[in-house]
């Protein structure tokens, strides 16, 4: 039965398509081909999603070979869910590239761009889906090595510079993941995070153990971009063609909080981490900072794209905060939030993708006026702004009062007031958005300008509308992420 | 401590510093590369020192050797040298687009460029 390779296949699949994007040559052709593949890869994610929530796990054995020895595919509520965004994103963004590609990416180049796409999306999936701990630093490179050669691709020659360096963090944090894992299997002589989760326990006192652990952790932090690891964020974003600032910021740093949440309770265990290690009193101050400094930050920004990028600093900030707090409602906020700032996030870059198609750059000055030219782009930004701010009725809401809650929970007052505190600023950047779009007569020197084309328009607006109906229904997400944080915290069903 | 008998351990963290240092407190663009290598090729000798069981052999099953070092290490870094050769080979790449735009290779004259079309 075709349907038991399905965790190997969404994995395979664009794998495969992208060396042919390059025999295909043709820009169109390549997009077609990316398209349906994306979509393929939804489809096949929700099959296995709808086969994890019947059977709880699904395990796949690459080429037969059973587990320690061979490579292992475990999905479990987390990892899907994750999939799950990861596919949806894909879906939405790459009927979005078709016209913004053409614009900012050279005709020559094109058909590339959707090939390396294609091997970014594969190393993405192939992180979240691998229970092999040195098969997950294999693909985390082959996710990054297509996210470096995708910003650089970035119209202005400063994506050059934030491309390069994204590569030296980036291998820096890499690296220390190899370093870490390496000292794991010293200690352990197994790569198979469910083997090295049994394992590790009895050897958790030795130094290499700890130091594993350290490295590890610093290493995941680097590629989730938390601060004070930031400082690679900001330039990738706002340089990167349009298309894939919305991928990467939906996506990219999401796998980084997924890997977090896997190596620190799935591997080592919440006793280890958090009774042991001061993992908390680590990651919750850096969080917290995070969440002010970031959002700050992005108040001041000259181009609306920077300002996003800073403002995904601070949101980085809730994801770790939501894991700070090791309880089951920290971990489901943390883990809802994965979703639903990807959604509001990715909605935001493909807005002002859409901007930079007509006005061909995205700073505030531009902007002005641009409720009255672009009505539907407008309102989408300002929507998603909304859902940044953690508004009742958008997604972002959810995430927040879970992680309100959390605090709440953990008698940290103070920890809630932050969180609060950094919606109010992120009401203030928000707000500079909203103001350059409604409240400024239109810059007339750039001449008419029209609305976006719908293939820009819908993609937009479904991100969009998803942020706002996830606010309402929060069944999937919610129940999905509490399945997930249940069983992570070990007191699964 | 036993210090002479961990010159594994020392080596790879001495050549992991020098990398590390390089990287950080070089400004030319392929001299940072240079330590970034340097930084990988010292957790690969890691690696590989891990794998080395005393007395044992290369892990060819032959009459008279009973005791093999650890090959999986070995086929590990096989993978990551792959890894590393390919980033190399992006971060060059990139060096070379960077020179072509922005005229020099040079860390703080690329930011001075930067600064000057900021100010524009």
């Amino acid at each position: 039965m075709i349907t038991s390779h399905l965790p190997v296949l969404q994995v395979i699949v664009p794998m495969i398509a992208a060396p042919l994007c390059v025999l295909l040559r043709r820009d169109k052709y390549a997009w077609a081909l990316a398209t349906l593949v994306t979509w393929a890869i939804l489809a096949m994610v929700s099959l296995l999603l709808v086969q994890v929530i019947n059977q709880g796990e699904v395990i796949y054995h690459l080429g037969g070979w059973p587990a320690p020895y061979g490579i292992e595919y475990r999905l479990d509520a987390l990892n899907t869910y994750v999939l799950l965004m990861i596919s949806a994103i894909a879906a939405v963004v790459t009927p979005f590239a078709a016209k913004s590609v053409a614009r900012e990416i050279e005709p020559h180049r094109r058909h590339l761009f959707y090939a390396v796409y294609l091997l970014t999306l594969t190393g993405l999936l192939g992180i979240v889906a691998s229970g092999d701990a040195f098969n997950v630093y294999v693909f985390l490179e082959i996710a990054s090595l297509g996210s470096y050669v995708l910003i650089g691709l970035g119209p202005k020659r400063q994506a050059l510079k934030a491309a390069y360096k994204y590569l030296i963090q980036g291998t820096i944090g890499a690296t220390f993941i190899l370093i870490g894992i390496g000292l794991l299997y010293m200690m352990t002589g197994t790569l198979n995070m469910a083997d090295l989760a049994e394992r590790v326990g009895p050897v958790a006192d030795t130094r290499p153990v700890i130091v594993a652990f350290a490295i590890l952790t610093v290493g995941i932090l680097i590629k989730l971009a938390l601060f004070p690891l930031h400082l690679w964020l900001p330039g990738a974003y706002t340089h990167a063609p349009s298309m894939v600032s919305a991928f990467l910021a939906a996506t990219s740093t999401k796998v980084g909080a997924y890997l977090l949440l896997r190596f620190v309770f799935t591997v080592f265990g919440t006793d280890f981490a958090f009774g042991k290690m001061p993992l908390m009193e680590i990651l919750m101050p850096l969080s917290l900072i995070a969440i002010v400094a970031g959002s700050a930050a992005a108040i001041g920004q000259k181009d609306a794209k920077r300002l996003l990028a800073f403002s995904s600093v601070g949101q980085i900030g809730y994801l770790a905060l939501g894991v700070s707090f090791a309880t089951v409602t920290g971990l489901t906020g943390g883990i809802v939030h994965i979703f639903n700032h990807g959604l509001t996030k990715g909605g935001m870059f493909l807005a002002l993708g859409c901007v930079a198609y007509r006005l061909g750059n995205t700073r505030i000055e531009s902007l002005y006026g641009l409720g009255r030219r672009m009505p539907l782009t407008s309102a989408a930004l300002v929507l998603g702004g909304l859902g940044l701010i953690g508004v009742p009725g958008t997604a972002g809401f959810i995430s927040k009062w879970y992680l309100v809650q959390a605090a709440i929970e953990s008698d940290l007052w103070p920890v809630a007031v932050i969180v609060l505190l950094g919606s109010l600023i992120a009401l203030v950047y928000v707000g500079r958005l909203v103001e350059a779009a409604y409240f400024h007569a239109p810059d007339t020197t750039a001449g008419e300008v029209r609305e976006a084309p719908a293939s820009m328009l819908i993609p937009t607006w479904i991100l969009i509308a998803g942020s706002i109906y996830f606010g309402f229904h929060t069944e999937l997400t919610v129940g999905v992420a509490e399945t997930a944080a249940l069983s992570l915290m070990g007191s699964a069903p | 401590m036993d210090v002479l008998g961990h010159f594994n351990y020392w080596v790879a963290i001495a050549l992991a510093m020098v990398g590390l240092y390089a990287v950080t407190a070089r400004g030319h663009l392929i001299k940072k590369l240079i330590g970034l290598s340097l930084f990988q090729t010292a957790v690969f000798l890691l690696f590989i020192s891990i794998g080395k069981v005393s007395g044992g052999t290369a892990p060819i099953i032959a009459e008279g050797f009973t005791v093999y070092s650890n090959p999986l290490t070995h086929v590990l870094i096989l993978t990551a040298i792959v890894v590393s050769v390919a980033t190399l080979a992006v971060g060059l790449a990139l060096t070379v687009a960077i020179k072509r735009t922005y005229g020099t290779e040079e860390d703080d004259e690329i930011e001075a460029l930067d600064h000057a079309e900021d100010e524009q």
